[in-house]
């Protein structure tokens, strides 16, 4: 009301800027679809009001049976999947699960901005109007109480208070010893040996522009991105959406579009609940997909920059650290602050 | 002599069908009013799962809106059908579709029936109501309101504020006492009879038809008028989270809710299956004499509250990022920050870990590396003493440090050599301790061999960031506790200013110091400095350091370790 005339107008255009920006996005993504070919759809039993998951993976036949007990469990009522050219049997598997549905392509991870055009495409088509909760084969989702109360309860408590996302803060997951020591085998929790994390050394910045922060640190900062702090991955993210067609994922799950979804937090110091992403990355099988990786070069920004961390992971390290935690479930990460307690009403 | 249940339902009208079916086979009749804006066919398929039940009817349906007299319009409408129609009812119980009994019908109806003139309703004066929220309790009675607050509220907000300063009023009819409570009662018959046919009801109804939120102060206050006997508080266990909206219970509350003892508990969430299995299977009666005890249930509840409410100072996260400034708290707690002291004293690291209890690290801001206590390369958190990793964000670095060590004391030393960025941060934080002694970094290079053009730039250098620094920490916005001197007056009476400030650090701890830390040399210091000056440098914060070799010998004086007796 009492903004000089000048700044109403750069605000006016910052709004158009981003309205563009989203308008490209969602175009991208509906062009998207014809890289897509159904593999199996089972599309039609998806209910009017079940929650929903999506991901793009890509030879993750390893991950994907505990993946799916886990998310199906809290309450995951239908999985969409786009499989991007595995050849390890991931289709197959992936198609026997009742309540998959799954798209193939061998287009370009890159060209697709990592997958997440494939997957707005689903979520604009699929989603609109559903819980939705995007994630990579190698993330668990957990929030407060998640082991008694589903996610279900989740999702009516953030319809009650008008909130139509959910962030999550993600913790890379490490084993002790070299990363190769214990094989994991299919099934398993991932996290019996994946039982390590970094408790706080996170840093958090804010971007104004998109009006979302962005949190870096964990065990990936501290071993591979020590030199070059900036380069270390982004860890917050936004997994559970009620979506709209009209909304878009802007840097994988990391920012959403209109940026008035990525208020999660207060401005006043109150904490705003949210959930976490427990990491299974750094499994055994890291060592060869990373070679793979390496040559694939299909990573986010300059591929060559990732080359060392790449040869980090090729050298099998031991990412353990005489600080680390070892997990114990969520009310650990509630007292260590890295997730704030649900004020469930 | 029974009780009879008027349910208010709109939503989950499953689980409100499945309550009524368990009062009703209990032997309590029971009357439901469904919100009107439920549509017929929902409405239908509702009556219709409970047409086998005699003792089970409807009432005449209103379109109910939250903090309006149609609440209050919609139970006047279902009590009355209530008293006409079963006579056998000794008291009324106002429940909703979202409640839950926790105990048989048969408990309940034996403990009313062993109060027959009780009157089950929380009813307290609007003076000492202390869980309104949004501020208006007495001007509820004082005050118009033909705004909806969910539908208006900017046109609400407005008019509540043109009624204050215009002083606009309305009056209370004579005889009645506003009072307020929860908006879930039992009453008795008597009680409730009389309200509902007392010739004043029109008058009353007309009044409270314009107070705000009347469920909750209609019933409340009338009872007061007829009741012989009133217990002020409700059969029905609801909590409350800090915005007042109701809580909810989830299948973990199966064994807290049990043991409460509470006849009805609300709100159930709709898909709290074990819950519902639970408490609607066949029980034995705990038996009428068991009171009603949810202890338990509040604490838990009050716990969740107070967290949310003040939150965690000092932690920085996704989802709790204040703004600057807003922080309710910059850092978890104090610490204390020596600049100088290191320069100026031998080590001076090991004298204060002895006497302050403290954990005490060695330049956290070094150009090469953060220097943890005993030179370790790494802390709690999996802080690392990467220079790289601490500058991308000095200010993160600091907080997680002071958060990952929560319950013992930090003290680090600082410099000008150091990282300058917390400068402001470290200033404004409430929870620092800042003791400065100016000038002391001209010491190391008095002792250092380098040629005099390079100690000259270095010393203007530091000179230069140390006057930028005491700027900040003698500007008006310092909240941290500071205290600055030069070196020449530190060194004057070092162990009073240290004994004072170990004191502020460990103020119970009665131990006085017995041992300063050795001074190290600095004869010729002042030389040195007039040597800077020779240069055309002007030091200006160390204090006065005569040429001479007069005070260098008090100085030397000083150097050895003296014992107080």
């Amino acid at each position: 009301m009492g903004m000089p005339l000048q700044q109403k107008v750069g605000a006016l255009r910052v709004r158009l800027r981003l309205r563009l920006k989203r308008q490209r996005l969602l175009w991208r993504s509906f062009r998207s679809r014809h890289r897509l070919c159904v593999a199996t759809d089972r599309t039609a039993q998806i209910g009017r009001d079940d929650i929903l998951a999506f991901a793009c993976v890509r030879n993750e036949v390893v991950r994907l049976p505990w993946f799916l007990a886990h998310h199906r469990a809290l309450g995951v009522q239908h999985f969409l999947i786009v499989d991007n050219d595995s050849d390890d049997g991931t289709r197959d598997y992936l198609a026997a699960q009742p309540d998959c549905s799954v798209w193939r392509t061998e287009a370009s991870y890159k060209a697709s901005r990592f997958g997440i055009d494939w997957v707005t495409w689903l979520l604009m088509h699929y989603g609109h109007g559903h819980w939705c909760l995007t994630l990579d084969a190698d993330e668990a989702f957990i929030y407060p109480e998640h082991d008694t109360r589903p996610l279900r309860a989740l999702t009516d408590w953030l319809e009650a208070q008008n909130r139509p996302a959910f962030g999550a803060l993600m913790l890379d997951m490490y084993p002790r010893g070299p990363l190769d020591a214990q094989t994991y085998a299919p099934g398993d929790d991932p996290f019996a040996i994946l039982r390590w994390f970094d408790a706080d050394n996170y840093t958090v910045l804010m971007k104004p522009l998109l009006r979302c922060l962005w949190v870096q640190g964990g065990a990936r900062a501290r071993v591979f991105f020590a030199d070059e702090p900036r380069r270390a991955p982004t860890l917050n993210k936004i997994p559970l959406v009620r979506w709209n067609r009209r909304y878009a994922y802007v840097n994988s799950t990391h920012s959403l579009m209109p940026r008035e979804l990525n208020q999660m937090h207060d401005a006043n110091g109150q904490p705003l609940a949210a959930g976490a992403l427990l990491h299974s990355k750094f499994l055994h099988t890291i060592i060869d997909k990373s070679r793979e990786e390496k040559a694939r070069r299909e990573h986010f920004g300059e591929p060559a920059a990732f080359d060392a961390y790449y040869d980090g992971l090729i050298s099998n390290p031991d990412l353990w650290h005489e600080g680390a935690r070892e997990y114990a479930g969520w009310r650990q990460l509630v007292a260590l602050g890295l997730m704030p307690a649900i004020d469930w009403g | 002599m029974t009780v009879g249940f008027v349910m208010m339902c709109h939503t989950a009208l499953d689980r409100a069908a499945q309550v009524a079916r368990f009062w009703a086979v209990g032997g309590a009749p029971v009357v439901i009013h469904v919100d009107w804006r439920v549509d017929a066919l929902a409405y239908t398929k509702f009556e219709r799962s409970l047409g086998d039940l005699a003792n089970v009817s409807f009432s005449r349906r209103f379109k109910c809106e939250w903090g309006t007299w149609s609440l209050v319009a919609a139970a006047q409408a279902g009590a009355e059908q209530m008293l006409a129609r079963h006579p056998e009812v000794g008291h009324v119980f106002l429940a909703s579709g979202s409640c839950l009994p926790l105990r048989p019908v048969q408990d309940l109806a034996a403990y009313l029936a062993a109060r027959p003139n009780t009157d089950f309703i929380e009813s307290v004066t609007t003076a000492d109501v202390g869980w309104t929220v949004g501020g208006l309790d007495e001007e509820r009675f004082t005050l118009h309101f033909p705004f909806s607050w969910k539908r208006r509220r900017r046109l609400f907000d407005r008019y509540v504020e043109f009624q204050r300063r215009f002083k606009i009023r309305r009056k209370i009819p004579a005889g009645l006492v506003p009072h307020m409570g929860s908006q879930w009662w039992c009453l008795s018959r008597r009680t409730l009879a009389s309200i509902l046919q007392d010739p004043e009801r029109k008058t009353h109804d007309d009044y409270f038809a314009k107070v705000w939120i009347p469920d909750e102060s209609y019933f409340q206050t009338l009872t007061r008028l007829y009741s012989t006997n009133v217990e002020s508080r409700s059969l029905t266990l609801s909590k409350f989270d800090y915005q007042g909206k109701p809580h909810l219970f989830y299948d973990d509350h199966l064994q807290l809710l049990r043991r409460s003892n509470c006849f009805v508990a609300r709100k159930i969430w709709p898909r709290a299956d074990r819950l519902y299995a639970n408490f609607l299977a066949q029980r034995t009666p705990v038996g009428a004499t068991a009171e009603p005890d949810p202890v338990k249930i509040d604490r838990l509840f009050s716990k969740a509250v107070e967290r949310r409410t003040t939150g965690r100072p000092g932690l920085y996260m996704q989802s709790r990022f204040p703004h600057r400034d807003r922080e309710n708290g910059k850092t978890s707690a104090p610490y204390s920050v020596f600049q100088g002291f290191t320069d100026l004293f031998e080590n001076f690291d090991g004298w204060l870990a002895k006497y302050a209890g403290a954990r005490v690290h060695g330049h956290l801001f070094a150009p090469e590396r953060a220097e943890f206590a005993g030179n370790e390369t790494h802390f709690a958190g999996c802080l690392t003493d990467s220079a790289h990793l601490r500058d991308y964000n000095p200010q993160a670095f600091l907080t997680s440090l002071i958060w990952n060590s929560r319950g013992e004391r930090q003290c680090f030393q600082f410099s000008p050599r150091d990282n300058q960025a917390c400068n402001w941060f470290l200033a404004t934080d409430p929870n620092a301790q800042i003791s400065v002694i100016s000038g002391a970094w001209a010491v190391p290079l008095f002792h250092a061999s380098d040629s005099f053009a390079v100690t000259r730039r270095e010393a203007a250098r530091l000179q230069k960031i140390e006057l930028d620094q005491i700027d900040i920490l003698r500007s008006m916005y310092v909240k941290a506790r500071v205290r600055i001197w030069t070196m020449a007056d530190f060194i004057e009476n070092p162990m009073e200013l240290l004994q004072t400030i170990i004191d502020e650090i460990s103020p119970r701890s009665t131990r006085r110091l017995t041992e300063v830390p050795r001074l190290v040399d600095l004869t010729g210091f002042g030389q040195f400095l007039q040597n800077l000056k020779n240069q055309g440098m002007q030091p200006r914060l160390m204090g006065d350091f005569p040429v001479d070799d007069g005070p260098q010998s008090a100085i030397a004086r000083h150097s050895r370790p003296y014992i107080v007796r």
